[in-house]
């Protein structure tokens, strides 16, 4: 008679998977000193208790909208100056770093010549740094070094904006099809002119989103960076978490997520109008 | 029509970039008047000399394994309480729980790691654990959502033929849903981790460990050297991660 087996054939592989894991990670939770029982222990959990009881209602005086307001039209205002600035600085690089407009490419089947690869590679390699060093850590040294404030977080926003867009766009450019500009090339125009006719109409839709999109992300980023000190609503929750003012925490948090579903729809609203 | 209404936009666009400018109060002219350019470079030269000494360097390797640490086990956390989230929020245990679990996991996402991170220092001290909850708490939502979303789409056949035969719930579940869920889960975990990793060595500028605390300390001594090579290993770190990942997405991941 066939007897049901109640063995699992993939145990033993699983077992020693699952074993494996926990002893890799086993040395982590001496590292990240990991304690959970830190949430549910009395005392923190009274302190956290009153702090969090505070939250509602939402701080609403005159006097915090005002601050509110404020601290929300600077967050705005940071983002969009630091993508203005990143622009001007990405769309050079990213003309200088893209094979897309390379002369020898347009005579070599849209192979560039190693020397034009070369050429390339400290662009390249600029806009890679920029975009490696995390924004808020550019905003820290900024801080530092023009003081505390927006302008930290303008110019952290260009810098790390500048290589993600540099980068991006160098590639969107190469992505599309080349005959257009390396017939440009070949009959005789300025690279500018066959970028101008030969590129851009191809892929100025997809520039458009990205850039929109990048936008939407450095609003998010400008409110996080202000807790090093770069302005915005950032700071101002950084200020009124240390001052334990739970209500304050509160709609501080609330605007933020109106602001930022706020620049989803907007975004959206602008890709679908201009793309 | 539709020409005017886009170059208004477009105007529009320009005229708030400039109206941001104008609000900050930043003149580009005078940021970049020579006295400041040049106090700005004097700044970046002491940077040029990254701190190399063997006591630092441990210090930092202790960093780096911290936030490694930090982030491998806030992902993993995250990914025990994303799944018991997951199942409610892809309406397992019927609607009330459903949107009362989208809900948490909607809140856990919306707020940033960093305000997290802020947060979980008040209530658990400075250091890395506080760090690894907040990007814990982060990360579950996040999870959670993916998780759900892959939930709602597996197919279902496979756990109603097990209990069909006679299984329970906890069998078909384990046996007919987690193996075709199995591989998107850990692909989504992964993912989150190489973020995370990232995310681990700036939560220190709040107070929660790893890489980003040494950062902090040493700018706000105005030890540049040592900032240096902290930042030196960050970056590090985020390239060691990126060619790993992309390496391991070629090699094991079939598009």
């Amino acid at each position: 008679m066939l007897k049901r087996d109640t063995r699992d054939p993939a145990a033993r592989p699983r077992l020693l998977l699952t074993l494996l894991v926990i002893a890799l990670l086993w040395p982590g939770i001496h590292f990240s000193e990991l304690d959970l029982s830190v949430l549910v222990a009395s005392d923190s959990q009274s302190e956290m208790g009153r702090f969090v009881s505070a939250f509602w209602p939402p701080a609403h005086g005159e006097e915090f909208f005002q601050l509110l307001l404020q601290a929300t039209l600077q967050t705005l205002a940071i983002a969009t100056a630091g993508m203005a600035l990143a622009l001007m600085l990405a769309v050079p690089a990213s003309l200088l770093a893209s094979r897309a407009l390379s002369l020898s490419a347009a005579s070599r089947a849209g192979r560039p010549d190693s020397w034009g690869q070369w050429l390339r590679w400290p662009v390249r390699g600029l806009l890679i740094f920029l975009r490696s060093v995390p924004e808020i850590v550019w905003a820290l040294l900024f801080v530092r070094a023009v003081g505390l404030g927006p302008t930290a977080g303008v110019l952290a926003i260009a810098i790390t904006y500048s290589g993600m867009l540099g980068k991006v766009y160098a590639e969107i450019y190469e992505s599309v099809d080349q005959r257009p500009a390396h017939a440009l090339l070949q009959a005789g125009s300025g690279r500018l002119a066959a970028f101008v006719y030969g590129i851009v109409p191809n892929v100025a839709a997809e520039l458009l989103s990205y850039t929109v999109y990048r936008w939407e992300c450095a609003i998010r980023a400008s409110v996080v960076m202000g807790f090093v000190g770069a302005g915005g609503l950032g700071q101002q929750m950084d200020l009124s978490l240390r001052m334990f003012a739970g209500g304050e925490v509160a709609s501080l948090l609330l605007t933020f997520l109106v602001l930022v579903l706020f620049a989803d729809q907007l975004s959206r609203l602008l890709r679908w109008r201009l793309a | 029509m539709n020409r005017l209404i886009n170059l208004a936009l477009l105007l529009g666009i320009v005229a708030a970039a400039i109206a941001s400018f104008v609000y900050l109060g930043i003149d580009l002219g005078e940021l970049g008047a020579t006295g400041n350019f040049g106090r700005m470079a004097d700044y970046a030269r002491r940077f040029l000399s990254p701190d190399l000494s063997p006591t630092h360097l441990q210090a930092i390797g202790h960093g780096a394994v911290e936030t490694i640490a930090m982030s491998a086990l806030g992902t993993l956390l995250a990914a025990v309480f994303g799944l018991m989230l997951a199942l409610p929020a892809a309406g397992r245990f019927g609607w009330p729980l459903q949107s009362a679990s989208r809900l948490v996991l909607n809140a856990l996402r919306a707020v940033p790691e960093l305000v997290w991170a802020a947060l979980m220092v008040l209530a658990a001290g400075l250091g890395p654990n506080a760090g690894t909850l907040a990007l814990a708490l982060h990360t579950t939502g996040v999870l959670g959502r993916l998780f759900a979303e892959a939930l709602e789409n597996t197919p279902a056949q496979p756990a109603e033929a097990i209990r069909l035969q006679g299984g329970n719930a906890i069998w078909a579940f384990c046996y007919g849903t987690l193996p075709n869920l199995w591989p998107q889960m850990v692909a989504y975990i992964l993912y989150r981790w190489e973020n995370n990793i990232r995310m681990a060595s700036v939560l220190g500028f709040v107070g929660a460990g790893g890489l980003g605390q040494m950062l902090y300390v040493s700018l706000s001594l105005f030890q540049e050297a040592q900032a240096s090579t902290v930042i030196l290993a960050m970056l590090l770190l985020v390239f060691a991660v990126d060619t790993l990942s992309s390496w391991s997405r070629q090699r094991w991941v079939k598009a």
